[in-house]
């Protein structure tokens, strides 16, 4: 069961590294949206520190939701999607594994350039670290809660835009706890430990519920 | 006894038929209509004249409490029909059957109205009582987050063509929005864990006034009789649409 696992993840990984500008777009979609806040609001520090947590997570739903239309696009067109519900392997699996390479491909990205957008944002290297933590633990829910929105929306026209009504409004508790999180990490850090635990236990219960939906989705989708 | 169940589940389902449950959607329309009407106008007339022109307690209101009987009613029938929603396409996804997904599509835009009502309708009581006409408030928030669940589940149904498709993907849209309200609900009446302490006053039916609750009830039951009403025509029309093609709807035409 897992060997099939780690067949979907290489050859997602593969591919999309032959087609780097895919991955590349989705990171400088994110830097270019959290460098025109300041941009807009004005560059005073105190006011960037404050507004940076919200910033930095709203353009990391953003990016995320954007990059979710791909998720099962391209093997939908060529019929790869097909010959997968087809497999005796359960769907869910499947699901975990084109999302888990999704993840590596968009989320990880925004982890590891979280802290030179807090560089932008004049936040305490503390607060880096939050931020870090925080996306690390909110990025794969926004993954696989996505999902069930890019199964649903499969194939149809105008799927983009749908797909960002129907999927944002469940990101909100994610943006609530991650914002939260590097928020508090300026003025006391063991004030932060609740914040991750919610988010972990988010990510685990996301981790149990959205594959089973998302796979439901593919088949009424392909049905 | 095998028997007794099966005669019971005939009779359960009897009305689970299109063809069945459009004469009797016709029969049932007219009577909620008019008790709505009726509990409506009389709701009306008493919150506006038999009840009190101010709310006591420590922050008075003048005549603009009023608006009470309007906002308090669609805000309960907005996440009440969204339950319904969501029954109606948990029932249908089990059961395949295909009116209650025609009844979870028919109930979709009253909630999406009622839900708009109470925003509505408590931007302006905010305005007289707060001073804005808007606040994040977690009731406020979390009533315009329902408002998007609706739009999502209208938007996602009117977007895919084919019926079957549509009406079991926004169905799972509905579900899905179902388990995560709980949780955006308690996210934003808890935004710091913290010090998560009850952030809005709670009020006992008790503490209310006589004339000012029975007002309220009878509004609420009225917009109760008007969903009825409502998503019975719409369903009906539902029916029409998409039975077009088929042999008791012809007959019934002719």
């Amino acid at each position: 069961m897992l060997t099939v696992v780690w067949c979907i993840l290489e050859r997602d990984l593969k591919l999309a590294l032959r087609r780097r500008t895919d991955v590349l777009t989705t990171l400088f979609f994110f830097i270019i949206v959290v460098s025109l806040f300041p941009l807009g609001v004005g560059s005073e520090q105190a006011l960037l520190r404050q507004l940076g947590p919200g910033v930095v997570w709203v353009a990391a739903l953003l990016a995320s939701m954007l990059a979710l239309e791909r998720l099962f696009a391209a093997d939908h067109e060529d019929g790869t999607l097909e010959q997968m519900l087809l497999t005796r392997e359960p769907l869910p699996l499947l699901v975990i594994a084109k999302v888990l390479a999704h993840w590596l491909l968009t989320g990880l990205p925004l982890v590891l350039i979280a802290p030179l957008v807090a560089l932008q944002y004049h936040l305490p290297a503390i607060a880096a670290l939050a931020m870090m933590v925080a996306l690390l633990l909110g990025t794969p829910i926004l993954s696989l809660i996505g999902a069930i929105g890019a199964a649903l929306t499969l194939g149809l026209r105008g799927g983009g835009i749908l797909l960002s009504l129907l999927i944002l409004p469940l990101y909100i508790p994610v943006l609530i706890y991650g914002a939260g999180a590097v928020t508090v990490s300026m003025i006391a850090w063991a004030d932060t430990q609740p914040y991750f635990l919610l988010l972990g236990a988010f990510l685990l219960l996301a981790l149990i519920f959205a594959p089973l939906a998302a796979a439901a989705a593919l088949r009424i989708a392909l049905e | 006894m095998n028997l007794n169940f099966k005669t019971l589940q005939s009779n359960w389902f009897h009305y689970s038929s299109p063809a069945t449950f459009y004469p009797l959607a016709g029969k049932l329309l007219p009577r909620f209509a008019v008790a709505a009407l009726v509990l409506v106008l009389f709701a009306l007339y008493w919150g506006f004249t038999q009840t009190p022109d101010q709310l006591g307690g420590t922050n008075p209101q003048k005549e603009y409490y009023r608006i009470i009987y309007i906002h308090v009613a669609a805000a309960w029938m907005s996440m009440w029909l969204y339950l319904m929603l969501a029954l109606w396409s948990m029932i249908g996804l089990i059961f395949n059957t295909r009116l209650s997904f025609m009844m979870a599509q028919a109930i979709a835009p009253t909630g999406a109205i009622f839900t708009f009502l109470a925003l509505w309708t408590g931007a302006f009581w905010g305005r007289t009582s707060w001073g804005t006409y808007w606040d994040w408030d977690p009731r406020l928030t979390s009533e315009l987050i329902l408002f998007f669940l609706y739009i999502g589940y209208l938007a996602l149904h009117s977007a895919i063509d084919e019926t079957r498709r549509a009406d079991r993907a926004s169905a799972l849209l509905a579900l899905v929005g179902l388990v995560m309200v709980p949780v955006i609900y308690w996210s934003i009446n808890c935004p710091d864990p913290n010090q998560c302490a009850a952030l809005h006053q709670r009020s006992a039916p008790s503490q209310i006034d006589g004339n000012i609750l029975l007002a309220m009830l009878a509004m609420v039951f009225g917009f109760w009789m008007y969903s009825f009403a409502a998503t019975l025509a719409r369903l009906r029309t539902l029916i029409l649409v998409r039975e077009v093609d088929s042999e008791w709807l012809q007959e019934w035409l002719q």
